[in-house]
């Protein structure tokens, strides 16, 4: 238990921290370390590859990409006057989300519909009877049983892709503009 | 210009790439066994190619996955995925008359009765490939678009 909680501190302090920080590339790191903590929450739920994941896109390729868009722009958040109503709206969608979660059931209920719904029982039958050779049940889960979503997913991280492809690719056009910068950094 | 400087970097960064890369292909062909699978493995694998062009410039990681691969590498994965689904469409419209789209069991040796613990891992292990292939090159793309933007200064 008293991990977690220090966890959880840690993971408060964080945000708060983010929330408050100017300059960019500090917070830019600390949402790494964000993501970091929560993997190590996500580890002590025994959701290894939640965890997994979050470390290697949180941690990993988000922070990369994160300190890719900073090198295109100012280093220092602009100073900004304090305004109430965005912290009035953030109060209340998080009073809203923490209310949300009064009905969900309690961590690692037994009898939560998830472990007792007929699919899901199916799901972990089949697997440990049929399938001893795959013993990690959420692969199973993900590429098999729900192969259709795991499908639609990737189609979903393509779409995503090809769409930065076309917001920020303009192949010809970037090559004209590297030369034309390339000139004047020659003379600076 | 800064970066290549840094001796420290350039070396540890070279012995540290192999390692993240079979780390990665580890994750992929293992993600039935432990935790990990297609989407943390092509994150991976993608990091360990990222860190290679921060540190030895853009240009350099063009050299060894050129933009035109990355773009073909990003559909190829979805086509592995929706090709293994077709491929049980057709083997069990083959063998029993009925076949259903990513069923895997069609894929094992005893055509497709019940469970196939072999079709199963095959099939498995080749939409997780696909995964894996597709997730590499999308997060390449995505750090080849936003590093060629600031290229200039880069190179500068």
């Amino acid at each position: 238990m008293p991990i977690e909680l220090i966890l959880f501190f840690l993971l408060f302090a964080t945000a708060v921290v983010i929330a408050r920080l100017k300059d960019l590339f500090a917070a830019a790191m600390l949402t790494g370390i964000f993501s970091l903590v929560s993997a190590g929450l996500f580890t002590l739920m025994d959701a290894v590859d939640v965890a997994f994941t979050e470390a290697a896109v949180g941690a990993g390729i988000s922070t990369i990409l994160m300190l890719g868009t900073l090198s295109m722009t100012a280093r220092n958040e602009n100073q900004q006057p304090f305004r109430w109503l965005p912290l009035l709206v953030v109060l209340i969608t998080g009073a809203v989300l923490i209310t949300g979660t009064m009905d969900m059931p309690a961590y690692g209920d037994f009898h939560a519909p998830a472990h007792q719904h007929e699919i899901y029982a199916g799901f972990i039958e089949t697997t440990e009877q049929e399938l001893e050779h795959i013993p990690n049940i959420v692969t199973v889960i993900l590429a098999s049983f729900r192969g259709y979503d795991t499908l639609g997913e990737t189609t979903v991280i393509l779409t995503a892709a090809i769409g930065v492809l076309l917001l920020l690719g303009d192949r010809g056009r970037r090559r004209a503009d590297s030369d034309s910068s390339s000139d004047a950094g020659g003379d600076s | 210009m800064r970066m290549r400087e840094k001796l420290i970097l350039r070396v540890v960064s070279k012995a540290l790439i192999p390692f993240i890369l079979l780390f990665a292909l580890y994750v992929q062909f293992h993600g039935d066994f432990g935790p990990g699978g297609g989407f943390q493995a092509g994150v991976i694998f993608a990091a360990g190619l990222v860190l290679y062009g921060v540190i030895f410039g853009l240009s350099s990681l063009e050299h060894v996955v050129s933009p035109r691969l990355v773009e073909i590498g990003m559909a190829l994965g979805v086509l592995i995925f929706a090709g293994v689904g077709i491929a049980c469409l057709v083997i069990g419209a083959e063998q029993e008359g009925v076949g259903n789209f990513l069923d895997y069991n069609v894929l094992g040796s005893h055509g497709g009765e019940g469970v196939d613990a072999h079709g199963q891992h095959l099939g498995i292990l080749l939409v997780e490939l696909g995964v894996g292939v597709t997730v590499a090159f999308s997060m390449l793309a995505i750090f080849y678009m936003f590093a060629g933007r600031s290229r200039p200064e880069d190179d500068a």
